[in-house]
């Protein structure tokens, strides 16, 4: 079948499958932010606890597959009395498990702050809240701009498994397709080239855009 | 020695700006100051020279409260800053004691360390602002009186970056300036400039001198400069004062041998 037939017949469910990917990785992107914002902040807490329930979400997310974190908070915690929709089990299994590689991301980039902005805020009576807030977050931000352009592209990506658990994503039209009429280089095909142009021509333009906001704040560009 | 040894707050008549009493830090084994005492006054200009390694910037760094204390107490303004009084005896101060002492305290470093996101005047304002609670108003207009002091009021809409070293320092002087504090610490604030612009920073400092009533204490290795403005110098050796005096009488007359063998040095390598 000619290509221009098969988006022809099929284009509108590719389309309505992309919305459904966009809105996952959207509210995906949002968690894993707060997510990683809050764990980075809580490694490095003076507060044992803080620190060590920073830790443990960081090994345990990292350290174990997306997929099996995926099956765990949509079949596992109905077990235990908490039962997700699907759509939301999707999008926040991906936030949690991108958010604990972002978690890295901010505590790396918070301490690679020269030490003499610190003493500078220290030196005007600063509190540690207020000097974390106006004076190492805005830098530290535009340290860790251009690793967290890499980590929303693999969000994205990751993304893809949620169709495994039904949710009607682009991955999961693409497999319907392919099941009802074996046209699998065409529906595949398809999947492949909107993840690419989502990510290449949406999420990297968008992350330079930021990384020049920045820099111009920073006075540099 | 036992703490009760020092007095909660110093008396009425025997009460310089600045004390140092008994005043030990040290890192691991080495021992950076050795029971220094230190006395400071109101509106004095002192400024610390010696070998490095010799404990110069950590006597700075003790008064901004950078580093902590080990043995001693150091006093401000007649209060202890590394300590607080509780139960009729000084312990060491928590965290909101030393805010609220070091408040008095402004420090300029040697790279200068302004804020990159901020422009010159946002840099000024920062500290009035959000610790001071200043309005916007009145700290602009604070800041931009004090840039106008430093000759940087035409560049107060450049961010750091685009700004000289000699032009950030002297930022900096004025950021510390816009907090009103009681002392002014000077940490080596030429050492990183450029050769030509260090005149630049150090007419500032001259101008503070003579027409600001201001306690400052100043670690340099320009001997020139320190002797122009001091009223004393404190030669140091080994986390200990090994001599001081007016800076006529320390340079042109020193009396103790690791004195004159530094001056020499010193005046050899210029």
């Amino acid at each position: 079948m000619p290509i221009w037939d098969f988006l022809e017949i099929y284009g509108a469910r590719l389309a309505s499958g992309t919305l459904v990917t966009c809105a996952q990785f959207v509210l995906a992107a949002v968690i894993a932010i707060v997510v990683a914002l809050l764990a980075g902040l809580g490694k490095l807490s003076k507060n044992a606890v803080i620190r060590g329930v920073s830790t443990v979400y960081i090994e345990a997310f990292r350290g174990t597959s997306l997929l099996v974190q995926l099956y765990w908070i949509f079949f596992v915690l109905p077990l235990f009395g908490l039962t997700l929709p699907k759509f939301v089990a999707g999008f926040v299994s991906v936030g949690l498990n991108v958010g604990s590689y972002g978690a890295e991301l901010v505590r790396g980039a918070i301490q690679s702050v020269p030490k003499g902005q610190w003493e500078a805020a220290y030196a005007l009576s600063m509190s540690p809240a207020r000097r974390m807030r106006r004076i190492i977050l805005p830098q530290a931000l535009a340290l860790m701009l251009p690793p967290w352009g890499n980590l929303l592209i693999e969000l994205l990506k990751g993304t893809a498994l949620v169709a495994l658990i039904s949710v009607t994503d682009l991955m999961f039209q693409a497999k319907q397709i392919n099941a009802s009429t074996f046209l699998s280089a065409e529906a595949f095909g398809s999947a492949l080239v909107i993840y690419y142009i989502l990510a290449r021509f949406l999420i990297t333009p968008f992350m330079r855009w930021m990384e020049r906001v920045i820099a111009r704040r920073l006075g540099r560009a | 020695m036992d703490m009760s040894a020092y007095p909660l707050e110093l008396p009425e008549g025997d009460r310089p700006m600045v004390r140092f009493m008994n005043v030990t830090k040290r890192y691991g084994n080495l021992v950076v100051l050795d029971k220094l005492n230190l006395d400071v006054t109101e509106g004095e200009m002192v400024t610390i020279i010696g070998p490095s390694g010799s404990g110069k910037t950590t006597v700075l760094r003790m008064l901004m409260t950078l580093e902590t204390i080990n043995g001693g107490v150091i006093y401000v303004d007649g209060k202890p800053l590394t300590h607080m009084a509780r139960d009729g005896v000084l312990v060491a101060a928590d965290e909101r004691h030393l805010r609220k002492m070091r408040a008095s305290i402004g420090m300029c470093f040697q790279h200068f360390n302004l804020f990159p996101h901020m422009t010159a005047l946002q840099n000024c304002m920062e500290g009035p602002v959000q610790v001071l609670g200043l309005s916007r108003q009145e700290a602009r207009e604070r800041s931009e009186e004090l840039l106008t002091l430093v000759g940087m009021i035409d560049k107060k809409d450049q961010h750091p970056s685009r700004l000289s070293g000699g032009q950030q320092q002297r930022v900096a002087i004025a950021r510390a300036l816009a907090m009103r504090p009681k002392v002014m610490l000077f940490d080596e604030v030429t050492s990183a400039l450029d050769p030509e612009v260090i005149g630049e920073v150090t007419n500032v400092i001259r101008k503070l001198v003579s027409e600001h009533n201001l306690t400052m204490l100043m670690v340099t290795h320009q001997m020139g400069f320190a002797r122009d403005i001091s009223d004393r110098v404190c030669f140091f050796y080994a986390g200990k004062i090994e001599e001081q005096g007016p800076p006529d009488e320390l340079f042109d007359n020193p009396q103790r041998e690791r004195t004159k063998q530094f001056l020499s040095a010193v005046k050899e390598a210029d």
